[in-house]
This record gives C-alpha cells, structure tokens and sequence, in this order.
C-alpha cells in the first residue's frame, strides 16, 4: 500500500501487549479520576461543601438593644444608645510609626503612653483601646485608617434625670446588665437577645443573598413605671433641701396614689448620678425608702386607735387620763412631752400622746394590735417589685411582754421601712381597704383588702386632721386651700445596747385633700443635727410643701378654699416645746 | 427539523439571558434593601440620641433654673390665685 510505504513506523510489527498496556493505563487512570470524583462527591460533600461556603458565606451577628424605661407619661427614665468600642491587635499595632500613634491618642483623648503600655502585651490578640466613645468620635479614630486599629458596636445606658431617678431606676454594668433598682428588678423584661442570620458577601464584602436567618434579634421591652417625673422632681428638690437644712444623715420620701396604690414618686438622701459612677459608695446607692428599718414611732398611734375604735373599747370622745406627762410600768417609764391631764381618744392622736395610747392599748387583748399590724403589712416585704425590700421586725403577738405591748402602741419596739408605713396609710385613704403597692403603672384599678370599717377610718382620718391643724402636733403640715391630716413620728435611734441619746429619726406621713384623697406623702429624715428634730417641725414642712405643690401641679380643686390665703405659722421656738412622741 | 432546533436554541438563548437579568435585578434590589435597612438603623439610633438629648434638655431642673434665672419667672403664691369653679351641669360633669 501507499501509505505503508511513506510512513515506515507502521510498517514496524509492534508487540500485542504494548497498546494493551497503554489502554490499561488510560483506562485506570480514568478509573481513578472516577473514584476520586465519587469520593469528593459522595462521601466528602458535607466538609467540602463547609468549607466552600467559609469562603463566602458570613453569619452577622445582629445585636439587640435594651428596652427603655419610662415614667408613667413616656418620658424616658433609661435609654440605651449606640457607641463603639475602639480595640487594636498589639502585633499590628506594633509597627506603627510613632507620628500615628500620636494621632491615635489624640482622636481617642487618652495619653500615647497608655496606648503604648496597653500593645506592650504581646501575648495577647485583643486589648480595649477605649470603651464606649461616641458614633462620631469613633468615626474619626476610624478615619485615620491605622492598621489594627477595629471598632465593635456596643449599647450604652442613659439615665436622662440622673440623680432624681437613681434609686428608682438603678444603673447597668459595663457588660449591660442591671445591677440596682428597676434594671435589676426587671432584667427579664429589658434585656434584648442578639440574633444573627447568613448572607453571601462578593469580593467588595458587600452582601449579595440573604442565606437564612438563623435567629432574630429580639429587643428588650420598654417598662413604664408608675413613677411621674414631675413629682419625682419635687419630692427629690424638697428632700435635699430638708436634709441639707436640718444637717441630717440622710432621709427618704415616698409619694403614693391614695387611689391606686401606685409609687408616684421614691427618694433617697444622700444620691449618686447614675451616668457617672466612678466615686460611688454603697451610702449613696442604697435606697433607703425601701431597704432601711427605723422604728416608726408615733405615726403608728393612729393604728392602735383605729384598733380599739374596731374593737369597740373607745370611741373618740372616751376620756382618757394622761396625768402629769409620766407614767410607771414596772421599772420602765412611759413619756409624754407635755402634760396633757384628762383628754379625749381623739385628743391622743391630736397632742400625739404616749400614755394615752399605751392605755387605750392596754385595755385590749395583745391579738387585737398584733393582728392589724400583722394585716397592715408590717413584718411582711411588701412585695413592690424593688429588689432588697426590707420586711421589717414585728414580734409575734403572743411573744410580747406587757411594757412591750405598751410601747407598741406608740410605734416602739418594731421596724418598719417607710415605703411600708406609707402603704399602710392607705387603709385611711380608701376607707379601710388596704392597696398592694405598685411600681409598675397600673391600667385596671388594684383590688383592695378591707381592714378596718369606713367608719373607723373616717374618725381615726378627721383625728389625724386635728394634728395637723393648730393646736395639734403639726400645724407646719397644713397646706393652704386643701384639708389635709396626718401623724408626726419622732422616735430615738436604736443601738447597741438600747437607745441613742441625741440620735433621732423624724418622719410624718400624711394624705391629702381629705374629702377625696389624692396622695400620701411620707417624709422620713435620718439623725437631724439641727435645734429641732420633732416629725412637727422637721417632717411636716416638707410634708407641707411637697403635698402643696403636688395638688397644685395635679390641678386637683381646693377642698377648703376658704384657707387659700391662710399662711402656715411660723416655725415655733426651738426646744422641745410641742406635745410629740 | 432544522428549524425547530433553530427556534429552540434562540429559546433557550434567550431564556438564559433572562436569567441572568433577573439574577442582576435581584442582586440589585437586595443590595438596595440592604442599605435602606442599613439607614433605617442609623436612623433609629439618631432618634434614641435625639430622644436623650431631649430628655436631658428637658430635664425639670433645668427648665426650672431656666425660668427662674433667665425668664424671672415664679410660682403664683395662694395670694393671687384665684380657684374657678365649673359649674357641674354646664358642663356635664360632677366637678372632682
């Protein structure tokens, strides 16, 4: 053939086993790439497919912000706003030139000694540069584009008011968890869950598909509270005034609605700011309202009456005989100020007398008192919704010795915090129904528990209205243009050993109008060091001014228009001159 | 024969150009709602900033230095108030 004789290579007789072995060859290669391929496939998808999506694929976390605390009008009390945290890898920090360094520090407002020190550490991958800066700083430090230099979005926590909502509201650590107050009592409720979902980013990290959403963010709740900012603002002015004036230790005032229960408004002295913690002691965060014991003294008379007046053993004319201000009780000795000979039941609570109330006591059985203290919450936490409540000690009735069941009467011998003597108050208010306090702002109207008959509390309220009127142990209480009634309570300040002799706590706890009562004020003042300490001429101005100008402000009409220009004596003398206990 | 296979590859042609037009539009579109969600959330935060800002601002302290102080103003005392009563049936409610 032709061909055989041009191309001499197939003339050649090749061996059999030759193209044999090339298809072998061929033929295992490809069965090779085959299992390969059917491994890659079939049984190695899921790392394979792992680390493919690694390359492009990115889970964002999505961060959720704390909700808002709010005073019973929506203004806020708590906010959580962006900032961002400056943080720097100290390896790559490290080979940045001084100049930037500098120009580091000073976007940041810190020392370039302190960045220096903080990449000195080289064992470590991550340092805080500075936490919690502002969006727009943050965005210059960002500017100058230094290598190893991250921002991380972070929420901080604002408390508008500052000092006036401190020991309401409470405060968040650094990692945004409540640690005081309404931040810690309502965590659960505040605190928002992070979420996170899985997007396809391109070369530019922009993001091209949404993959899934693994998790939505979940922003915490806003709580509003039962607080209103502007009477808050008022009892906290009046209260640091009173406190500054009478160099006391401190003092508290709560404002309830003699309505509903709710706290209107909680102060403490001596306050902290909660934007600013860096000096802050425990004095100063603790809130005294709800967590400190005194022992309430007379403002309790008011109930040892209306206890008796249930029983039917007196009504408000019964004459009782006071004597000459002394009266002996195995070796103790019961005190009244003044002396104030033969008064009516009325009168006890009018002169604030101690004999008297310890024998209007002392002719009912020890259950009578120990039960209505024991249902008017006392001993018993009062179930706010505060963290730290106090429950206060009372002795079980049965466990007291005849001086102790004297001095019951007259508020001695038990202790109570002010945030429950206020509540307490409540059964004069409602017309003998005892209200559940409320910290959180109330939309339906609380069931109330009936303790004593309207009766009685109408008779123990025009009482407590005498004492607030001259004649009675506070005049200063009186607000013009409104009936209001209340109880001064001086007692010693218990310590070790027995009672201290010039240490004092002074309170008063009032309601008023009287005709439809709007609010109770109770005014608590630790230690007064000034010439006066009686509740009558430490508590009950205060009491005067801050009732004063909250039923102004709540435009609640006059009850007794006719005392609108009728100005409120003068302090009187010094010295120990009033009737009090 | 031929001719089918003719239509039918133009088809197909022209269904994979719509494809990647929509798959465009999509990127896009997604693009764009990302970045609107984006200043949706700037603009949150420029309203909890405002919100606190106006919150301090209007803090009762300050309104009442700045009345006092700047504006001179002062609370009425009981001297020149003057109580207006409403008349219950004028009005159709029993007055508080």
């Amino acid at each position: 053939m032709k061909f055989e004789k041009r191309t001499p290579q197939l003339r050649l007789k090749l061996e059999g086993w030759r193209s044999r072995f090339v298809l072998i060859a061929a033929m295992s290669g490809f069965a090779m790439l085959g299992a390969r391929a059917f491994y890659l496939q079939g049984m190695h998808t899921d790392f394979l497919q792992a680390k493919g999506e690694a390359r492009y694929g990115r889970v964002l976390e999505l961060p959720a912000s704390r909700g808002p605390v709010k005073d019973r009008n929506g203004q806020p009390l708590a906010i959580s706003t962006p900032v961002e945290s400056i943080w720097a890898t100290p390896d790559e920090l490290d080979d940045v030139d001084d100049a930037r360094i500098q120009a580091l520090a000073r976007a940041l407002a810190i020392a370039p000694d302190e960045i220096r020190q903080k990449i000195a550490r080289k064992d470590r991958q991550f340092v805080y540069l500075k936490r919690q800066i502002s969006p727009d700083q943050a965005a210059k430090v960002m500017a100058l584009g230094i290598p190893g230099v991250f921002q991380q979005r972070e929420f901080r926590r604002y408390y508008p008011a500052g000092e006036v909502m401190a020991h309401v509201v409470g405060f968040t650590g650094i990692e945004d968890q409540g640690q005081e107050g309404i931040e810690l009592a309502a965590e659960s409720r505040l605190a928002g869950t992070p979420g996170s979902r899985k997007v396809i980013k391109d070369r530019k990290g922009r993001i091209v598909e949404d993959v899934e959403s693994l998790r939505a963010p979940k922003d915490g709740e806003a709580v509003t509270l039962a607080i209103d900012q502007r009477l808050q603002f008022l009892a906290h002015r009046e209260l640091k005034s009173a406190v500054e004036q009478n160099r006391a230790k401190g003092g508290s005032m709560v404002i309830l609605d003699a309505r509903t229960g709710e706290v209107l408004a909680l102060v403490n002295q001596p306050d902290y700011n909660p934007n600013n913690r860096a000096n802050v002691t425990g004095r100063q965060t603790r809130n005294r309202s709800v967590t400190d014991l005194f022992e309430p003294g007379s403002t309790m008379k008011p109930f040892t009456v209306a206890a008796a007046l249930e029983a039917g053993i007196v009504t408000p004319s019964t004459m009782i005989q006071t004597g000459q201000g002394a009266m002996t009780m195995g070796r103790w000795t019961i005190n009244d100020s003044h002396p104030n000979g033969l008064i009516s039941v009325a009168q006890v609570i009018q002169k604030s007398s101690n004999i008297g109330s310890a024998k209007i006591q002392l002719q009912m059985p020890a259950e009578t008192l120990g039960t209505l203290y024991r249902e008017l919450g006392f001993g018993v936490a009062p179930q706010s919704g505060f963290p730290g409540e106090a429950k206060g000690q009372l002795k079980p009735w049965s466990q007291w010795r005849p001086i102790e069941q004297a001095t019951m009467a007259y508020g001695h011998g038990l202790s109570v915090s002010l945030l429950q003597i206020s509540r307490a108050y409540t059964v004069f208010t409602t017309g003998g129904e005892l209200l559940p306090l409320s910290l959180l702002k109330q939309d339906a109207h609380p069931i109330g528990k009936r303790i004593i008959t309207r009766e009685t509390a109408d008779q123990v309220t025009r009482m407590m209205e005498m004492a607030a009127m001259p004649g009675g142990t506070a005049p200063r209480a009186q607000v013009p243009g409104y009936r209001v009634a209340g109880k001064t309570g001086t007692a010693h300040k218990a310590q070790a050993g027995g009672y201290a002799e010039h240490k004092y706590v002074s309170s008063f706890v009032g309601f008023g109008p009287v005709t439809h009562p709007r609010f109770i004020v109770a005014v608590m003042i630790d230690e007064p060091l000034g010439a006066k300490y009686y509740g009558g001429d430490v508590g009950a101005p205060v009491f005067s001014s801050v009732m004063g100008a909250a039923l102004r402000m709540m435009s609640v009409p006059p009850d007794a228009p006719g005392t609108l220009n009728v100005m409120a004596p003068p302090p009187a003398p010094s010295g120990p001159t009033k009737d009090e206990g | 024969m031929t001719r089918l296979n003719a239509a039918l590859l133009v088809l197909i042609v022209l269904a994979a150009m719509s494809v990647i037009t929509s798959q465009h539009q999509a990127r896009r579109l997604f693009n764009e709602l990302e970045s609107e969600q984006g200043s949706a959330k700037r603009l949150d935060d420029e309203f909890t900033q405002l919100q606190l800002e106006q919150g301090t601002w209007a803090t009762n302290k300050r309104v009442e230095s700045v009345a006092a102080k700047q504006l001179g103003m002062r609370l009425p005392d009981p001297s020149n108030t003057v109580i207006v009563t409403l008349d219950a049936r004028a009005t159709g409610e029993a007055p508080r």
